[in-house]
């Protein structure tokens, strides 16, 4: 039996199970090991070699050089471990959380502090705003 | 016997610790921010604990994908501030409580929770972040830290009901020890956030003001409230919610005593993607 994933209809949403955590495993663990100032300053060097020497996809690798973090999401990868590629372009989670909306960095941010993205309209896939 | 005397509530933005390390603090976008543990940060050197246990949530820091315990307890003498990809935060290292984080292991697992035992374990800013928001910028901190790490980003995560009997569980545990200890719970994470997708930057104020109510009057109602919810109103790093559960668990009016006083309550948005949110209860 199908396991209920009653998460499936959250607009703009990804929620990382066990099924996502599967299929991002390497590309996941791949950003863990950016924890490390060593491994920061090699992949910076070269990131397509760093990159090679993970059993990623193909799909995953251009994912992550494009730094395409919805990409890498829908392949896998979870927000806190993307952080660590982030972080080693010296962005801020701020950044990071904005270049996935389609905003400007300074649209985001505005919209920030203007109280946030208001869930209304935004609850459920297909839901009229 | 020991006992808990307070339990304190607050989020954990990464972001947070950044302007205080960077000494931003004063600038108008943070100032309302820690405006706000003003008072906190007075409350807690007038209500020093002896040890605080503290409920957080590892952010792929000391936990990759290699293991994902669901709840860890630090047994260890000392833990350090992680590298979390922009260096380590200039923090104090933090010192355990070896002697009740194994008591309480020993106790709660026999309750039927089974915990992880962690022996070697690096914080990140879950834990350093709400230390830093109570106590400021001290040279050590204030008392021994039992940290607790909750599983909240491989879904699914523990149900709030699950946290909440799991505070129970603390408690009882806290008042079997001999020493004479005063501890108190805090619950860290939260509120509404969203940092992942097209959505990210969701909050809803409604949300989280209502939780903050009910964290307070309800909390047993509260518990009862589905994953779902959490993701769909307070987005899907909202989830780390469940963790105040724990804390409020633990507090006596659970077990049949007086409700806690309201000590302190804030919120604020926003901190980076995030809605603060803090609260301190009393235990009467």
């Amino acid at each position: 039996m199908p396991l209920d994933k009653p998460y499936m209809d959250v607009p703009g949403t990804t929620i990382f199970d066990a099924d996502m955590s599967r299929l991002g495993y390497h590309l996941n663990q791949f950003c863990m090991s950016l924890m490390k100032v060593e491994n920061r300053a090699r992949f910076k060097a070269n990131e397509r070699a760093y990159l090679d020497e993970w059993p990623m996809s193909e799909e995953q690798k251009k994912a992550v050089l494009a730094r395409d973090l919805n990409r890498c999401i829908e392949l896998g990868g979870n927000i806190y471990f993307l952080a660590k590629v982030g972080a080693t372009d010296g962005k801020s989670f701020q950044q990071m959380a904005g270049s996935m909306t389609g905003m400007t960095e300074e649209q985001y941010r505005d919209m920030m502090v203007k109280g946030g993205r208001s869930v209304e309209g935004n609850r459920y896939v297909g839901e009229k705003k | 016997m020991a006992h808990i005397s307070a339990s304190v509530y607050t989020s954990h933005v990464p972001a947070i610790g950044a302007a205080l390390d960077l000494g931003k603090t004063a600038e108008p976008y943070w100032q309302p921010v820690f405006q706000g543990y003003e008072f906190s940060k007075q409350w807690l050197r007038d209500h020093t604990p002896d040890v605080i246990f503290l409920v957080f949530n590892d952010h792929a820091t000391a936990f990759s994908l290699d293991m994902i315990p669901t709840f860890a307890i630090g047994t260890a003498a000392e833990f350090t501030p992680a590298d979390e990809g922009w260096g380590p935060r200039p923090v104090p290292k933090v010192i355990g409580h070896p002697e009740l984080a194994a008591h309480i292991a020993q106790s709660v697992i026999q309750d039927d929770f089974d915990l992880t035992i962690v022996n070697k374990m690096d914080v990140d800013h879950g834990l350093t972040v709400p230390l830093s928001l109570m106590c400021g910028q001290p040279q050590a901190w204030p008392c021994p830290v039992i940290p607790f790490a909750v599983n909240v980003v491989q879904y699914p995560v523990p149900s709030g009901r699950r946290c909440y009997m799991l505070g129970q569980a603390i408690r009882k545990a806290v008042e079997s020890y001999d020493e004479p200890l005063n501890v108190q719970i805090w619950g860290t994470g939260g509120m509404s956030h969203q940092l992942q997708g097209p959505r990210a930057g969701l909050i809803n104020k409604e949300f989280d003001k209502a939780f903050l109510d009910r964290l307070i009057a309800d909390p047993e109602g509260l518990a009862a409230m589905p994953h779902i919810d959490y993701v769909r109103e307070a987005g899907s790093e909202g989830i780390e919610l469940v963790m105040w559960l724990i804390a409020r668990g633990a507090m006596s009016d659970v077990n049949g005593g007086k409700p806690p006083t309201v000590r302190h309550r804030f919120y604020h948005v926003p901190a980076s993607n995030t809605a603060v949110g803090h609260l301190i209860l009393e235990n009467n």
